[in-house]
């Protein structure tokens, strides 16, 4: 039993209503009980779909317990097939019908149902949303093609010279991060290149599509957290390799580049494909203010390891802590962290990464919408880089983060809810001027983001340690000169010396003793 | 001024029919999001799932407070493979969390489908941590699970669990008790009219303090201001309490009759209760009639979600001069809806259950101006060129009351305004 005031992922179950809901010609039966349809709105409202995701929910109450739950599954089976006619249809369980025990998948193959089966098995007790999406994709993938071999293999040799060469984009979903605009993003890219795009899968795909996916030359994983086992599977099964760098960020948009070239063993210079603003951005004196910047990541295991190497390598900033939701990329975000000098935080609970923000007091939080919350109550400027996400990031706009074009959209979002170097200055020169005090929030930060007060009915979560360290009037009046946003730092640091050294009050002569000490 | 057209009851009932299929409306812990509001110092503690976790997140609008007072003790496959003994783990996270939260006076354990199906007693569970803590906070169990309740049921099942608590009342005395949660500011407002009337002794329940526990005994008078609190009323009158049926009060003429049937338990006449509240009614059927040129004949569908389906279509009908096409409740409690269901009277389609399919099949086939519905379904048919007003809104926005008529039937409103006023393409 875990105590969790809230979850970074769903249960498995919603994994598969992701993969259900990103094709066409596909439904989901799920055996669950009345209640469970709250996972349609995630769908309509924070993704503002048009239609209902296609799944189909046997809603049993008390009444059906003992009874007639099975009876359920085949009726709602059978009506399924009637009503929507799917090409394939997906059955699963949600964790209370797992606990029944009807075992849906077998009632489903015996029903003599008009649309093949493919039962999938959520274990929702031990598993979560993205292993409930990559079970789910890898069997209905699986299910398609397994009696297939290679078809160069059974037709003999195809001649390649006049055919282009194409790829495979693995793992686009309803309700990931910026998908709908990544593939588009992706796809322009490898246009680009001379390379076609043979299937997106799962985002838009029919089941006749997936039949279609042993054609391209090679398999792109965009999303590993989801589409690892299918990639594995397919290259095990067709030889078809994987292309593993995902192009979110400068750095890792060449390096995919390079990767879709070699493995297609093509000629392409990088500098023809594409270029961003964000090497220009970033090297334009207005950013000199960028440099050092302390970032806090966490994420997703796939965007937390892309936005560090942007927050060091591409925007200058240092990162403080990185970390991960994501227990099947803890391997990969652990090697990261320890090359940039830090401990990862593996962890689902919020609480353990609102500590760790706490304790480090970045100056950007680059996370998920929880991270948000924690940053707008602790004051500290953030974007959201990663699901779990809100309404406000399923944008109008054309908005990726993969590609050329994802560069320049994340150097907006990242610059945006910080202070830009003209103003850190002005707001220096200014800082005792009537009409520009301390509470007074930057023009373009729209009442949260840096400076935003936190509110007084909310308590903090964690609670500070009883400060054994006083201030003197004259230190605490001279901590007030120093510009806010970099205030809270200074009173920290300078506490922390002060207990360091053994202080009990912080005069004037210990807030410069301490600025020294931490200077760099 | 269009005075309220004051339909008389023919003595006829609407036709019910009952239709069973899938349900798409929230299970019971949902009602923990406005329950965890109302009642400042409880903390819903649930024990269940990854799912009634995120349902709770996905259904409060995603994460609004920064930290809310509930919270889900998840079952692992330790627990259910009996590897973890199941009240051990939970003694030791109810402890986790007051350590955490000093502030709680009441603790409610919520059971959901899980805990239900492998049949985890949090009664019983609630009565050994009371011995703990006892000289702390109130601890007390309640289901919101999907199989054993309807979305706003949650909050029935919440308010029985508390009736036992409840101090005894003297005998001899006649209180009255308003039973069902409302908004602080419509509680402010009831009690001035009741002042206004004489009515001195009146208890809300549930009330903003969990310590406020109103008394109970065979002086209690029950006036309902919603009509989801079945099992609440039953304990309630085990302990002697007597209900007041009543029209409930939505609408000009629901919150007048609301109060004209409290009255009448007091002695008081009805002429001399439209009199005491003469100001707020005129008031409220001033403003109400601008927003009912809106309304006026349009057709509406409600499907079934909130449970304050009929009462609303009788308000939108009688007072908004709407068309009902169907009126669908996801179940009806033929006592507590009784007056209502007399005023709705006959040839009025009610549905009760669900079979939500062909429930949408009938809604695209007669295409009415507005449909009511949840969250899952809005959107969707609204791309079919359909409006909607999605039903949760009903229950989180203060709709009782005099002076928040006009505030409801805007909400209803608004879908249509929006549609006559936006020159961008097409929803279809």
């Amino acid at each position: 039993m875990e105590l969790t005031l809230w979850t970074y992922e769903g249960p498995p179950h919603v994994g598969a209503i992701r993969i259900a809901a990103s094709m066409r010609d596909v439904h989901l039966v799920l055996h669950a009980p009345q209640g469970d349809t709250y996972a349609d709105l995630l769908f309509t409202m924070i993704e503002r779909e048009g239609r209902r995701p296609p799944v189909t929910w046997t809603t049993f109450q008390a009444r059906d317990l003992g009874s007639s739950t099975a009876e359920m599954v085949i009726e709602t089976l059978q009506g399924v097939c009637e009503r929507y006619q799917p090409k394939v249809l997906l059955v699963a369980e949600s964790c209370t019908g797992e606990l029944l025990q009807d075992q849906p998948g077998a009632l489903a193959r015996g029903a003599g149902l008009s649309a093949p089966v493919i039962p999938i098995e959520m274990a929702a007790y031990t598993r979560k949303e993205n292993w409930g999406a990559s079970e789910t994709l890898y069997q209905l993938v699986r299910g398609l093609l397994g009696g297939k071999a290679r078809a160069a293999d059974e037709e003999g040799e195809v001649t390649t010279a006049e055919r282009k060469p194409s790829v495979n984009l693995i793992g686009p979903t309803k309700l990931g991060f910026r998908c709908r605009d990544d593939v588009i993003e992706v796809r322009r890219l490898l246009e680009r290149m001379g390379v076609e795009v043979n299937v997106v899968a799962p985002l838009g795909a029919t089941p006749h599509d997936l039949l279609r996916l042993p054609e391209a030359d090679a398999n792109v994983n965009l999303a590993p957290e989801i589409a690892d086992l299918t990639c594995d599977w397919l290259k095990r099964q067709f030889k078809q390799p994987t292309i593993n760098t995902v192009p979110l960020g400068w750095g890792a948009t060449r390096d995919f580049i390079a990767e879709v070239a070699e493995v297609l063993n093509l000629e392409i210079d990088p500098d023809m494909v594409g270029e961003s603003r964000l090497p220009w951005y970033s090297r334009s004196v207005d950013s000199t203010y960028l440099t050092g910047k302390r970032v806090f990541v966490f994420a997703d295991g796939t965007h937390a390891i892309a936005a560090a190497r942007m927050a060091r390598d591409e925007m200058g900033f240092e990162v403080v802590g990185l970390g991960t939701y994501s227990r099947e990329r803890a391997r990969d975000v652990r090697a990261l962290a320890a090359e940039y000098g830090l401990e990862a935080l593996i962890t689902d609970d919020y609480l353990a990464v609102e500590r760790a923000v706490t304790d480090l007091q970045p100056e950007l939080v680059l996370g998920t919408q929880m991270e948000r919350h924690i940053a707008k109550r602790l004051g500290i400027p953030c974007a959201v880089i990663s699901t779990p996400a809100h309404v406000q990031d399923y944008p109008a706009r054309y908005s990726p983060q993969m590609g050329f074009e994802g560069c320049n959209v994340i150097f907006d979002t990242w610059v945006h809810p910080l202070i830009m170097g003209l103003e850190e200055h002005l707001l220096t020169m200014f800082r005792d001027d009537f009409e520009f005090n301390d509470a007074a929030v930057p023009s373009h930060l729209g009442g949260e983001g840096a400076g935003a007060q936190q509110p007084d009915n909310v308590a903090p979560m964690t609670p500070m340690a009883p400060g054994t360290v006083a201030w003197a009037v004259s230190a605490e009046k001279e901590l007030r000169k120093i510009p806010f946003f970099v205030r809270g730092k200074a009173r920290r640091n300078t506490e922390n010396f002060a207990l360091e050294q053994g202080l009990t009050v912080i005069d004037v002569e210990t807030l410069y003793e301490a600025k020294a000490h931490f200077s760099r | 001024m269009s005075q309220v057209i004051a339909r008389a009851a023919t003595g006829e009932v609407p036709d019910v029919r009952t239709e069973r299929g899938e349900r798409a409306v929230f299970c019971g812990l949902t009602s923990i999001i406005w329950l965890h509001r109302r009642i400042q110092d409880a903390f819903f503690l649930v024990v269940g799932s990854r799912t009634c976790a995120h349902l709770l997140q996905s259904a409060a609008g995603v994460m609004i407070f920064a930290e809310p007072r509930f919270a889900t003790a998840i079952l692992g496959e330790r627990d259910l493979a009996g590897m973890a003994d199941c009240h051990e783990e939970l003694d030791r996270v109810v402890a986790e969390l007051l350590a955490r939260r000093p502030d709680i006076r009441r603790l409610f354990l919520v059971g959901s489908c899980p805990s239900e199906v492998i049949k985890l007693d949090l009664a019983n569970a609630a009565a050994r941590l009371q011995g703990v803590h006892d000289n702390r906070l109130r601890i007390s169990a309640f289901s919101g699970s999907g199989i054993e309740t309807t979305f706003t049921q949650g909050e029935d099942q919440c308010l029985a669990s508390m009736v036992p608590d409840l101090p005894e009342l003297e005998a001899g005395s006649q209180r009255l008790m308003v039973v069902g949660t409302l908004a602080d500011i419509v509680e402010e407002q009831f009690r001035r009219h009741f002042a206004q009337l004489g009515i001195e002794h009146v208890d809300f329940f549930p009330a903003a303090r969990a310590d406020d526990l109103p008394p109970v005994g065979s002086g209690t008078r029950l006036l309902l201001a919603q009509p989801f609190v079945s099992d609440t009323v039953q304990a309630l009158c085990k302990r002697g309490a007597k209900v007041i049926p009543s029209l409930y009060p939505l609408g000009v003429q629901g919150t007048l009759a609301w109060f004209q049937a409290a009255a009448a338990e007091w002695g008081l006449a009805a002429e001399s209760v439209s009199e005491a509240l003469a100001i707020p009614v005129a008031r409220a059927q001033k403003a109400v009639a601008r927003v009912r040129e809106n309304l006026k004949d349009r057709t509406i569908h409600f499907l079934p979600d909130s449970q304050l389906e009929i009462p609303l279509a009788r308000f939108l009908r009688d007072e908004c001069g709407m068309s009902l096409l169907e009126v669908a409740t996801p179940y009806l409690d033929q006592a507590l809806m009784a007056p209502e269901m007399l005023q709705l009277g006959g040839g009025v389609k009610v549905v009760e259950g669900s079979d939500l399919d062909s429930a949408l099949a009938r809604v695209r086939g007669s295409r009415p101006d507005l449909t009511v519905c949840g969250m899952g379904i809005a959107n969707p048919l609204e791309a079919e060129g359909l409006r909607t007003k999605w039903s949760i809104e009903l229950i989180f926005t203060p709709v009782q009351g005099f002076d928040q008529v006009a505030d409801l039937a805007g909400l209803f409103a608004r879908p249509l305004a929006r549609e006559r006023q936006l020159e961008v393409g097409s929803w279809s």
